[in-house]
């Protein structure tokens, strides 16, 4: 890149500012990114005005085509604002680079006019606009990509909280319905948060239901079998039911003990065991009259 | 007393109450071995900090009578002095990383940490 | 010396742990136990270790102790109250108390007395044993 370009680039931005900005906007709409859906258009028209002052003020630099240099700084945190912003809107992430590339036709379009009479010149600046607007455009991706990431690992927490609702079944008596595969970290969460609970409401009896529990490994079947022993230094008894028969054979092939463990066919089964611990009997309405 | 101090440092580490637990508890068994069967010694904390994650080393040195044999040391049930012998093996089962050096007439060493829990 | 009170109520004596427990308290409490058993001709032990920061391995020997001296003197040991967090330590350090009943506060802890004693319930009509 020779100093040329980049002052050329530079002056140009400065001194036609508003066309370029009126382009760029055609050209963004002409690609379909004006998404009168998810944002407004002075939102966008914001955007690229701001983005404009801020390219033209990093263009005065020597550092120009290294936009990770510090110059850039402003630049790219205004890109990291609007990528995130767009990821959570429901852009995809073509749509957030588009908003950089779209640049690159009107921009060309005055340096051609700019510099019909210079060849070489025309060909360095079209090269280092390219550049740059490539590694912004590739810039606001992987700020996409990060976001969206957050996004999902949020998501897959919260999920994990729905998926392992405490509930109260009885007065004293909780149950936990344990639904999908169970890996360790997930088993220790939920665990944790089980015997919390059993404080929190001051229940006598739980009910672990693993009826939609596939299977089980090693480390599960300890973290479910430790997680009964510490209900019970709490003073609380727990019942395992739904264990499907290869759940049965894992525990019986690892030489775990269940002894100490009340366990029961189904949900059901359990809760008669568990209301009978707490001395209570459903009585039917018809029965009671007789 | 080494169970406030270190309680005092998970605390400040941001550890959870659970695992706040875990790292006393196998601080209190490890100091009480070195009274008990080093003839006293010392106790060192040390933040362990790169920018994937923050754990909490503790140290337990002294100049007494030392392990002849470590892995039986470690067994549950093993003890010389009457205990009921969970201390070391679960010290080691509290914590994330165990370490033990120990000569025999010289003394015992044991490091041990504990990671914070990513969230 | 420091001591830990012990309080009657009725046939039943309560202890409520609420300091960091050191060695030498935990040994004198089970001395005092103990004692006060023989003398009270008492039925049950409540020990409240809901305010207590740590079990470890010696105080969890001590609290299987009393349980164990207890019953050869006629009398059940409940520990109630004890803390997720502290349950959760005891078992990964091997620690399951087997030998001790365990309840979630003193008032369930004394029902079960009642229950494992069979003794009627106090504040009942028929509540004179
Ligand atoms: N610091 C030490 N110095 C010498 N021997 C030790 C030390 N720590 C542990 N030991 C030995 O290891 C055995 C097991 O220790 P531990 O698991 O803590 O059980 P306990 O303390 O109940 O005996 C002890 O009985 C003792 O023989
Ligand atoms: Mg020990």
């Amino acid at each position: 890149m020779s100093l040329s370009s980049t002052s050329k680039i530079a002056d140009l931005l400065e001194k036609n500012e508003t066309e370029l900005l009126r382009n760029w906007l055609t050209e963004l709409e002409a690609s379909g990114l004006r998404r009168d859906d998810l944002m407004r258009s002075t939102e966008l028209n914001q955007q690229c005005h701001e983005f404009l002052r801020m390219f033209r003020s990093a263009a005065q630099h020597e550092n120009f085509s290294d936009v990770q240099a510090p110059e850039w700084g402003s630049v790219r945190q205004l890109l990291t604002d609007i990528s995130r912003d767009r990821a959570q809107q429901g852009f995809t992430p073509s749509e957030v680079a588009t908003f950089i590339f779209s640049l690159k036709k009107p921009l060309f379009d005055q340096l051609k006019r700019e510099l019909a009479q210079q060849n070489d010149l025309l060909i360095d600046s079209i090269w280092t606009v390219t550049d740059v607007l490539d590694q912004l455009g590739l810039w606001t991706t992987e700020v996409f990509q990060q976001t969206r990431e957050k996004v999902i690992l949020r998501q897959q927490q919260e999920l994990l909280e729905l998926s392992t609702p405490v509930v109260k079944l009885w007065e004293g008596i909780l149950a936990l319905p344990m639904i999908g595969t169970l890996d360790s970290a997930r088993t220790q969460v939920v665990m944790e948060t089980l015997l919390q609970q059993i404080v929190e409401t001051g229940s006598q009896v739980v009910v672990i239901d693993i009826t939609g529990v596939p299977t089980v490994d090693t480390l599960v079947a300890q973290y479910l079998l430790k997680t009964v022993e510490a209900a019970r230094l709490m003073g609380t008894d727990c019942i395992i039911s739904g264990i499907r028969p290869q759940i049965a054979q894992t525990i019986v092939h690892l030489g775990l003990d269940l002894s100490g463990v009340i366990t029961k066919a189904t949900l059901a089964d359990a809760f008669a065991i568990a209301l009978k611990k707490r001395q209570l009997t459903i009585v039917s309405k018809a029965s009671q009259s007789v | 007393m080494v169970r406030q101090k270190v309680r005092a440092q998970t605390v400040a580490l941001g550890f959870g109450l659970v695992d706040q637990t875990k790292i006393v508890t196998a601080a209190s068994e490890l100091a009480r071995n070195t009274l008990d069967y080093g003839g006293g010694g010392s106790v060192t904390l040390e933040v362990l900090e790169s920018d994937q994650r923050v754990g909490l080393s503790l140290k337990f040195t002294d100049q007494g009578a030392g392990i002849a044999n470590i892995e039986l040391a470690l067994q549950n049930g093993y003890t010389t002095g009457g205990g009921l012998g969970l201390g070391l093996g679960g010290a080691k089962r509290l914590m994330h990383e165990f370490e033990i050096t120990s000569e025999v007439g010289k003394g015992t060493c044991v490091t041990t940490v504990r990671w914070r829990q990513q969230s | 010396m420091e001591r830990i009170p012990i309080l009657q109520m009725g046939q039943f004596l309560l202890v409520t742990i609420q300091v960091d427990m050191h060695d030498r308290l935990a040994l004198a409490l089970q001395d005092d136990l103990t004692n006060r058993i023989v003398k009270t001709s008492a039925s049950g032990v409540l020990i409240d270790i809901s305010s207590l920061e740590i079990v470890d391995s010696f105080i969890g020997r001590v609290l299987g102790n009393i349980a164990t001296v207890s019953q050869l003197l006629g009398a059940e040991t409940v520990v109630v109250g004890m803390q997720p967090a502290i349950a959760i330590t005891l078992v990964e350090l091997g620690l399951s108390l087997s030998g001790v009943r365990t309840a979630a506060n003193v008032d369930t802890g004394m029902r079960l007395l009642q229950t494992v004693l069979g003794v009627p319930f106090h504040g009942g009509l028929n509540a004179n044993p």
